[in-house]
């Protein structure tokens, strides 16, 4: 069991990532009602960003330096795909059924994989990141990469700041308006439009986050590494109750213990040999959701919500 | 109206899927070229689009150079090779409906590929039946020459279409466990798979040989090849004492994977097979040194063969690297190339009519030197060539460490 502290540590990691691009799901749920498919794929182009403006820069900068203006260029890119994708693929299907723009998330989160495949250089396979130099930190008995670092300290800031924002600004305020009745919000004078956007851009700038994260701990990114990162996202967006920002953190670090906890410890359990290890990580973070959800329909910190008419 | 537009989508939706099958299915034979020479095209089968996209441009475009020089020496006279290229996108489906479509032109006279063990199961049988040649350059799975009997001394060989240029996973996983047991002397190994065809089998191959020998395999995990985060796992490893971690598998997850184990503070190195030695590997991985691979043939630039190959592939300017599968691409197409030759020879120089049973019986015949080594085919149709390289990552590149060929029993 000594090594407990650091199944636990390379959950919480993994798990805050999760956690990370989970709030662009739930946001957008929260408020539209629509399952982005696509938000894997703003994940994914948040990263190539980050790692273009890397390139640009002179090497002489350090990494640490150079963090701060990856994460700008990688929200930038995000959000600006996002702010398009919901002018143009998703606002004119705004009184369509909901099958239809859900269908356009899963045609736009193809199409934005083959234009990065097609369209970076070198996009074909997987292409290296940059990582810290430098041994593992020994925090609490568990080693904790210095890259991993920025995902623990980046990711309860980002939920202060948006916590913040939600809570105590207008738009905020609006957001919240809009998310409980879309029509009588804008008999009262909101701007939907714009608070869907702001939900769209918000959700994307945290994806970004998440992708530099996301590169500095594995040292490379992919055009493919949106898909499971954003089924995976997306299932901690329903585990925390979706359409709740603080349930969808919560949900990615239940997530992320839960596959690491698996991977660890379920095949040491006499008789589950066949059971455990990597291979089935995945199986018993589902069954996790089936229980959850079974317990709670609405999730960890859902909120009952009455079915819109 | 709701239920309306439901039910117009999911017919319209069953009506392309439809269509795009049958379309697939419809495109008859091309007529040949009626003027000077004969147009003999080579099938390429690859996934062209996808993740393991970049193997497979790879792929395509050293057939297409094979077919290039053939036909700027004049190898065959009165023959001009063309090749086809199918995207198969790693899935045995579309595998299937590409052995179809090359079935269907009667100017195919031979195919190469595809990668992936699970789509060449889903070729082999269509092909056999067509008696339309395939040589496979990536294929590893014992059972596709051998048949399910292999592991008994059973052998015997269920398609006689089916030839390759790669080795199986019985030759590669006996040759790694000699190498690391023997000459590297680590006596006690951590097993890994990714679950898939060609990784599982790697890994069962290993562990056979390497328990014969008197190895210790300590404990053994499966991963998610789509997965890049191995913390967990590699917690695991830590425990239990190995000297090494054996892992079956490509490198896309293989580079993440011994990175996390050196993040671990673990100095043990990590050996795979031919599926992680690529140049990518050592690129995606800033902790491969020391990491161990094996491979086909001699290294590369021992052999002139493969010296010309270099150069002519840089000539042509190709946008993408010819990756691991460059070589044994270009040998398996060569090996087409020469069976035609072979039948135009015997049919006083020109193509025979029933071209596609002249080259398959000239298939067992062919003797040449090519990129990866001296190139022949034995009575199962796999590759004679049994010398294997181990590699290791010395300065951020693979370098030859060891070359020999496994006994086999």
């Amino acid at each position: 069991m000594h090594e407990l502290p650091q199944q636990l540590a390379n959950g919480l990691i993994l798990g805050a990532m999760y956690g990370l691009i989970a709030i662009g799901y739930t946001m957008v749920y929260g408020i539209v009602q629509l399952i982005n498919f696509a938000h894997g794929e703003i994940f994914m182009v948040g990263g190539f960003g980050a790692l273009t403006v890397y390139t640009a820069l002179p090497s002489s900068l350090g990494l640490i330096t150079a963090i701060p203006l990856m994460i700008l260029g990688g929200v930038l890119v995000s959000v600006l795909v996002a702010v398009a994708a919901e002018r143009f693929a998703y606002r004119p299907l705004r009184t369509a059924p909901r099958l239809a723009p859900l269908i356009t998330a899963i045609g736009l989160s193809i199409a934005l994989q083959q234009l990065v495949w097609m369209g970076y250089p070198d996009a074909k396979k997987d292409v290296p990141f940059p990582r810290f130099e430098g041994d593992a930190l020994t925090i609490l008995g568990a080693h904790i990469q210095r890259g991993d670092l920025f995902v623990l300290i980046a990711a309860p800031l980002c939920m202060i700041a948006l916590g913040f924002f939600v809570n105590k600004t207008r738009t905020g305020r609006g957001m919240q308006a809009t998310s409980q009745d879309p029509d009588t919000a804008k008999l009262m004078g909101i701007n939907t439009d714009r608070i869907i956007v702001m939900a769209f851009a918000i959700g994307a700038a945290f994806a970004a986050v998440a992708a530099v994260a996301y590169g500095l701990k594995n040292g490379q990114i992919g055009f493919r590494m949106g898909f499971i990162m954003g089924l995976k996202a997306f299932t901690a967006a329903v585990l925390g109750g979706i359409g709740n920002i603080y349930g969808a953190m919560l949900g990615g670090v239940v997530l992320g213990v839960a596959e690491s906890l698996a991977t660890g410890y379920i095949s040491e359990i006499p008789g589950m040999e066949l059971f455990g290890g990597g291979g089935w990580k995945d199986v018993w973070a589902f069954a996790l959701l089936i229980i959850v959800l079974l317990v709670r329909p609405q999730g960890l910190l859902g909120e009952r919500v009455a079915d819109r008419a | 109206m709701r239920q309306r537009l439901l039910a117009l989508t999911a017919a319209l939706a069953a009506g392309a899927l439809t269509l795009t099958a049958c379309g697939s299915r419809d495109e008859g034979a091309k007529g040949g070229d009626s003027g000077g020479d004969v147009k003999v095209v080579i099938g390429l089968d690859a996934p062209l689009s996808g993740d393991l996209s970049a193997l497979g441009l790879g792929m395509k475009n050293s057939a297409d150079l094979a077919a290039k020089i053939a036909n700027k020496k004049k190898f065959v006279e009165g023959v001009t090779f063309e090749v086809q290229p199918l995207d198969d996108q790693a899935q045995p489906g579309v595998g299937a409906q590409n052995a179809q479509k090359f079935i269907s032109d009667k100017t195919v006279v031979g195919v190469v590929g595809p990668l992936n063990s699970s789509v060449s199961q889903q070729m082999q049988k269509p092909f056999n039946d067509a008696g339309l040649t395939q040589v496979s350059p990536a294929n590893t799975g014992t059972e596709l020459t051998q048949g399910d009997g292999w592991k008994t001394g059973n052998s015997v060989r269920p398609f006689k279409t089916f030839f390759r240029t790669a080795t199986t996973d019985e030759v590669q996983g006996a040759f790694a466990a000699e190498y690391l047991y023997k000459e590297a002397g680590l006596k006690k190994a951590y097993l890994i798979d990714d679950q898939k065809t060609y990784g599982a089998g790697l890994a069962a191959s290993f562990k056979a040989n390497y328990t014969k020998l008197g190895g210790k395999i300590v404990g053994s995990d499966h991963i998610n090849p789509d997965d890049r985060d191995f913390n967990a796992v590699v917690t695991k490893i830590k425990k239990t004492g190995a000297d090494a971690l054996y892992y079956g598998g490509e490198y896309p997850a293989a580079a993440p994977l011994s990175q996390a184990l050196k993040d671990s503070g673990q100095d043990i190195p990590l050996m795979g097979g031919d599926g992680i030695y690529s140049g990518e590997y050592p690129k995606l991985n800033k902790k491969a040194e020391g990491d161990l691979a094996t491979s086909v043939g001699e290294p590369v630039e021992k052999l002139d063969s493969a010296k010309e190959f270099l150069a002519n592939y840089e000539a042509e300017g190709y946008e993408d690297a010819y990756e691991a599968y460059g070589g044994l691409t270009y040998d398996a197409t060569w090996a087409i190339i020469e069976a035609v030759k072979l039948a135009v020879e015997g049919n006083d120089g020109k193509l025979p009519d029933d071209s596609r049973k002249a080259v398959l019986d000239a298939m067992s015949k062919i003797k040449f030197d090519g990129v990866t080594g001296p190139i022949s085919f034995d009575e199962f149709g796999d590759t004679t060539n049994k010398t294997m390289t181990a590699y290791k990552v010395k300065s951020g590149a693979w370098a030859a460490e060891f070359s020999g060929a496994p006994e086999l029993d």
